[in-house]
This record gives structure tokens, sequence and C-alpha cells, in this order.
């Protein structure tokens, strides 16, 4: 069986999930956000398989974009991480709870 | 089965046993070696997105994500000192329901992928190299004004970042 698109957004999918399953489950902020990247990338792998599947660059521009504007974000959160450390020396997200009703 | 089909498979499995490693290392629970795995897992992708003909794309993965986002990371790691994450009590309920949730997921995503008919050419032949790409970004037009606007984007980023980091906001 020659790999098409569906094995391609197979395993996008399957790392969609894991990433998702990093951000339930793991308690340091740091992980979870790693976790997020994860996420991330497995939509740019979605994207740029369509991509190719569909002849069409639209997709492998869009991947460009995201990760420019990705690179923005990480460096942001990172920032609001370390803030936040600074404030209440951990980084663990049940000591991180004054949101919460 | 073809070298190609070889090394998806090869590249899939790498992929996905880092990236498993990245969210859950049975051998260290230290921060570090999550991005470890998070380097390796996105060197896994680069290689799929050669796999996929995008060579422009895997070479940015590599040099901005592997080498740019990783170090900050590693960065702040260093800088807040984190010590060995003790072991909490798990809240069971929490692990089961998220778990459950994510499986459910994920079902759901396979089942729509391999279930509906996917429009797919046979024999694709688009080559996503540089030359490629940035004729499709400069020469087309509908990309001109959101190429300005990540410029922008990018100042503020880096204005909001020396914003935040400073000692006593005022």
């Amino acid at each position: 069986m020659t790999v098409g698109l569906e094995h391609y957004l197979t395993v996008s999918a399957m790392l969609f999930c894991l990433g998702l399953l990093g951000v339930i489950l793991r308690r340091n902020v740091l992980v979870i956000y790693m976790s997020l990247e994860l996420m991330l990338n497995a939509a740019n792998l979605a994207l740029v398989a369509f991509s190719r599947f569909n002849e069409n660059l639209t997709g492998q521009m869009m991947v460009f974009f995201i990760i420019t504007v990705a690179a923005a974000e990480v460096a942001v959160g990172l920032a609001l991480i370390v803030a936040l450390y600074r404030k209440r020396q951990s980084a663990h997200v049940e000591d991180l709870a004054s949101l919460k009703l | 089965m073809t070298i190609p089909d070889l090394l998806f498979y090869l590249f899939a499995f790498l992929t996905l046993l880092f990236g498993a490693l990245v969210v859950a290392n049975p051998f260290s629970r230290n921060p570090v070696t999550s991005a470890m795995f998070l380097v390796l897992t996105i060197c896994a992708m680069a290689g799929l997105f050669v796999l996929l003909n995008a060579f422009f794309l895997a070479a940015v993965q590599i040099l901005v994500y592997a080498g740019a986002v990783m170090v900050l990371f590693l960065f702040v790691i260093m800088l807040l000192d984190l010590k060995e994450e003790q072991r909490r009590k798990i809240n069971l309920f929490g692990v089961v329901t998220g778990t459950g949730a994510v499986l459910g997921l994920g079902f759901l995503l396979t089942r729509t992928i391999w279930g509906g008919d996917l429009n797919q050419a046979a024999n694709p032949r688009v080559i996503g190299d540089t030359k490629a790409l940035g004729l499709e970004l400069f020469t087309k037009g509908q990309f001109l004004l959101p190429f300005e606007i990540v410029s922008v984007l990018l100042l503020v980023a880096m204005v909001g970042v020396i914003l935040l980091s400073k000692k006593e906001l005022k």
C-alpha cells in the first residue's frame, strides 16, 4: 500500500493527541508549553501534507506564517512564565491557581 | 514498497516515539529531557517535510524550531533553575477523564481521515523549494500584506517581551 495523504494525516492526528495528552496530564508549566508546540507542529504537518497532495503551495505558505507567529508566541509565553515564576517561585500549575473560583 | 515509503514509516515512527517521550518519559521527569526530545521530534518531522517535497520548510523547521525556539526554552529552564519535579498526589479522576477525552478525539480524527473520500492527486508533482515559495510569496500579491503584518507582529512581540521581563512594572 503506497503512502498517501491518509498516512500523513494519521501521523499528524496522533501527534496532536500526544500533545493534548501532555497539556492535560503534565503539571509543569514548561512541559505543558512544549506539548503546545507539539500540537502546533502536528497542525503544520497536516497542512504540508494537504499542500503536497492537492498540488497547491498555499498550504506551505500558511505553515511559513505559522512558524513565524509561533516563534513570536514562544518568546512572549516564556517571558510570561518567567514573570510568573518570579512572583510565585513555582512552575507548577497547581500553585498558579489564583484565577480559580 | 519503495524507499520513500520505508523512509516515511521510519520518520513517522521516530516522530511519534520522541513525541511520546516529550510528554511522558518513564526515566526522567526533568524538563530538560523533554526539551531535548522535542528537538529530536522536530528533526524527525523535518524528515517528513523532505519526504513531502517541502525542502524550504524542512530547513526552516530545523533552523527556527530546533535552533532558535528550543534554545529559548533551554535558556528559560536554566534561568528558572527547576529542581527535579517531586511527585505529587495524582488526581485519578482527572487522569482518567483526560485520557478518555483524548482517546475519543483520536478515534474521531482517524475515523474521519480513513472514512471519507480525500481529494488527492494520484501522482503529485508540486515541489516546495525556496524559489517556488518565494515566487508564491512575493509575486502573487495575496501574501504581501500578511508578510508585512507578520514583521510588525515580530516587533510587537519583541517590545512586549522586553516590557514583561523588566523588574518593576510601573
